[in-house]
């Protein structure tokens, strides 16, 4: 357990709305390729291997027979988890503890572009007896729960819609991401109305990429990398997928996770400790539920530092610096892996024109988006 | 290497049926709450659940562990599903000792729930889409059919007859007959096996286990919390997992080098040198009856091609030097593929701690070895037991 883990290296393809010239094998392969030879490793090197997919994405039964040739992990440790991004780095990471592996990687990626009914796949997702029936999209379920947030906070929709022009426009200096603009307040609400009061433009949209990290204990992740950035908390947490028993309008997946994340990073007071968040924005509402479920507000609050312009990227609390999700694109189970890729970026000090200074500890945290209640949360540190 | 002992302490596991009444999330909450109470555990114990299943065709459920996740115990808690094809219920373990051995988690409940009869007529339907869809699609093959063409080439390397791989088929099945969660136990001949129905030649009905709904669910903790909650843990000593590449064409397939990687990987954990002769109980996965011969071969218990003959001397039987199997394995008990191999692990958990029952095998086990196979012919996991 004493045992630390670093990041020394992150290769990735992407971010497109649409990728036609390549197969997901390809995208995997190209993202792979810059992580090993950003590390200096051939996959050989590698003693375990996680990749985060779900089959009804991947359009196949068993998907996971497919993820290890384009990894070069023939005939090697090799693990699906069926989780968000975070959660694989949680897995890498106990790995590591246990001693069981020094040198680990974790892929995922999005080839969304390949569905063209991916609301209905996520209607596959409810209890096909008690909630299927209903047949409502997944974004009447997020409606729902936003309905309820925006009650019970007094969160306004123009708040709301001011979370997807910050995020939209932080994407402009990112050069990855799929779907960045400039737009006002008005140009969101006027948007069609998917499922009220979630709009089209609330909606993150969705996006192709691959992400892949090399992780290593703490000796050899200094022997790759002279600055490597420390892991120095996951934490993951469900609560429940059927509609009728979850806690609408919070995110408590969020809090469990992020407590426990906090606990091993030795985390008291978020808003002073963590100087960047990555945070669920796949509604435009869950990046102000999520700060609130991480304690970097209290309940209702984050509208006020919203208001402020502190979440912006030169206020006390910079959230999705990176674009989001909203303004990079929603990438399936590699969305949290973006985030992350966001704070290896910032901590490395690489992330170009939307560098922040003197930036040492981060949180990325993710959601594994509708009908689900799995959140998790990785916290990263360059000190 | 410096990694927390890892215990089992408790399991359950409920009736292996073609078609349950229960759903998914019922069966997978039977089985935890069994393994939470033989342990004398609440969900309060427990600090991180770990979900093993296998493709969500089968349920036709998307996401399919999210849907299983207050089912299993892991409503408000640390809980993740894992996904390694056939071999997913022998990683259910694997898993969970990696949670437990890091040292972030005290207790871990390792659930694994299949419910193959929601896919209708027949679940084979949820494996046409598992092949390439540019390469092998298009050829309209089934897994039978592949799996012929490895007991044809298993057999025609060794010189093996029908009859002597038929002749597991006929342990197994009569093994079943004592688990109270059998599906298939029965008492078979080999000219049984021989006069069943061809379905993809060499591969007859009875050669081949069913397709099953259950779920089997085990509690795996620290050493401390082992020793607080019972005076007979059972040690996960070992684990190994490894994946060949998708391209099943491009191997001979008479040998899996990747099961015999992921043994070697248990093994050395195990500090075991000798597994035929350190090992004193085998679990290898059972889906056809050429299958446990192959695994046996795979996880070094004899030499290559010599299984059969160690199945027709009575070796592997429950009385013999090596027992395989004595649970009835898949062919017997069922084959609700994560459950089964999770099914093994109990049947290793009951077997070192003496309390198999009719099932028991005799002299002092202390050293058992359970195994699982999947995906494209492609993926072995190892779990090596002691007590």
């Amino acid at each position: 357990m004493n045992r630390r883990v670093g990041i020394v290296s992150m290769g990735y393809h992407g971010f497109s709305a649409v990728t036609p010239d390549l197969s997901y094998r390809e995208l995997v392969y190209l993202a792979a390729s810059k992580a090993y030879a950003a590390a200096g490793i051939e996959p050989q090197h590698v003693d375990m291997f996680i990749c985060a997919a779900e089959d009804f994405c991947e359009g196949y039964s068993i998907s996971d027979e497919y993820c290890n040739d384009q990894l070069g992990a023939v005939k090697k440790p090799v693990q699906t988890v069926c989780g968000e991004y975070l959660q694989a780095i949680g897995n890498a990471c106990m790995l590591i503890q246990s001693g069981l592996g020094k040198l680990v990687v974790v892929e995922a990626h999005s080839k969304a572009s390949n569905m063209k009914t991916h609301d209905d796949v996520l209607s596959f997702g409810m209890d096909p007896i008690w909630n299927r029936p209903l047949k409502v999209t997944p974004h009447f379920v997020a409606g729902l729960d936003m309905h309820r947030y925006l009650l019970d906070t007094g969160t306004t929709e123009e708040q709301c819609a001011a979370i997807v022009v910050k995020n939209k426009a932080n994407a402009m200096l990112n050069p990855s991401a799929a779907h960045a603009g400039r737009f006002t307040v008005a140009d969101v609400l006027r948007a069609e109305t998917v499922a009220w009061p979630v709009n089209r433009l609330s909606i993150a949209p969705r996006a192709d990429g691959c992400i892949v990290t090399v992780l290593a204990e703490e000796s050899l992740a200094r022997q790759l990398n002279s600055s490597p950035v420390w892991i120095t908390g996951t934490g993951w947490a469900t609560e429940t997928t059927a509609l009728e028993t979850r806690r609408w309008g919070s995110a408590p997946s969020a809090e469990i996770a992020s407590q426990m994340a906090y606990k091993e990073a030795g985390i008291t007071v978020p808003s002073q400790q963590i100087d960047l968040f990555e945070v669920d924005d796949s509604y435009a509402y869950r990046e102000l539920q999520a700060l609130e479920a991480l304690k970097v507000f209290g309940k209702g609050q984050a509208l006020h530092a919203l208001d402020e312009g502190r979440l912006g990227p030169t206020g006390d609390c910079p959230v999705n610096v990176s674009g989001g999700s909203l303004g990079v694109g929603h990438l399936l189970e590699a969305t949290g892996a973006q985030k992350l890729l966001e704070l290896f970026l910032q901590l490395s000090f690489k992330a170009g024109e939307r560098q922040l200074p003197d930036v040492t500890t981060g949180l990325a945290q993710a959601w594994r988006g509708v009908p689900t209640t799995t959140s998790a949360v990785v916290i990263c540190s360059n000190e | 290497m410096g990694y927390n002992k890892v215990a089992c302490v408790g399991a359950g596991i409920t009736r292996f049926v073609r078609r349950a009444k229960e759903t998914g999330r019922e069966l997978a909450w039977e089985a935890a709450k069994m393994a939470l109470d033989s342990a004398g555990m609440t969900l309060k114990d427990i600090d991180c659940v770990v979900m093993g299943t296998a493709p969500d065709a089968f349920d036709g459920v998307h996401m399919k562990g999210e849907y299983l996740a207050d089912g299993s115990g892991g409503f408000c808690k640390p809980y993740m599903r894992h996904f390694v094809g056939g071999g997913t219920g022998v990683f259910a373990p694997i898993h969970g000792w990696q949670h437990v051995a890091s040292g972030k988690f005290d207790t871990c409940l390792v659930v694994c729930e299949e419910k193959m009869s929601s896919t209708f007529p027949h679940p084979q339907g949820a494996f046409i889409t598992i092949f390439d869809h540019t390469t092998e699609q298009a050829l309209g093959p089934t897994l039978i059919w592949i799996f012929a063409l490895e007991m044809n080439r298993y057999m025609q390397r060794w010189g093996l007859s029908e009859r002597d791989v038929a002749k597991v088929s006929v342990q197994n099945k009569a093994n079943a007959i004592d688990h109270p969660a059998a599906q298939l136990g029965q008492k078979i001949t080999v000219e049984d096996v021989l006069n069943s129905e061809v379905l993809a030649w060499p591969v007859k009905r009875l050669d081949i286990s069913p397709a099953s709904d259950g779920a089997a669910a085990i509690i795996l903790t620290n050493e401390h919390k082992a020793r607080q909650v019972t005076d007979k843990p059972v040690w996960v000593s070992g684990v190994g997992w490894c994946l060949e590449t998708a391209y099943w064409a491009t191997r001979d397939l008479y040998y899996p080098v990747y099961v015999e990687k992921a043994a070697k990987m248990a093994y050395d954990m195990a500090g075991i040198r000798e597994p035929d002769k350190e090992i004193h109980v085998a679990e290898p996965y059972d889906p056809f009856d050429y299958k446990m011969l192959h695994h046996m071969e795979g996880l070094l218990l004899c030499k290559r091609g010599e299984a059969a003959k160690l199945v027709a001397d009575g070796v592997t039987a429950r009385t013999g030097r090596l027992p395989c199997c004595p649970s009835g394995g898949a062919l017997g008990v069922g084959n609700p593929i994560a459950a089964t191999g999770l099914m093994k692990i109990i049947e290793l958990f009951l077997q070192l701690r003496g309390e198999a029952g009719k099932r028991q095998i005799p002299g002092d086990p202390r050293v058992g070895v359970a195994q699982a196979w999947g995906d494209l012919m492609q993926v072995g996991t190892v779990v090596v037991m002691n007590r």
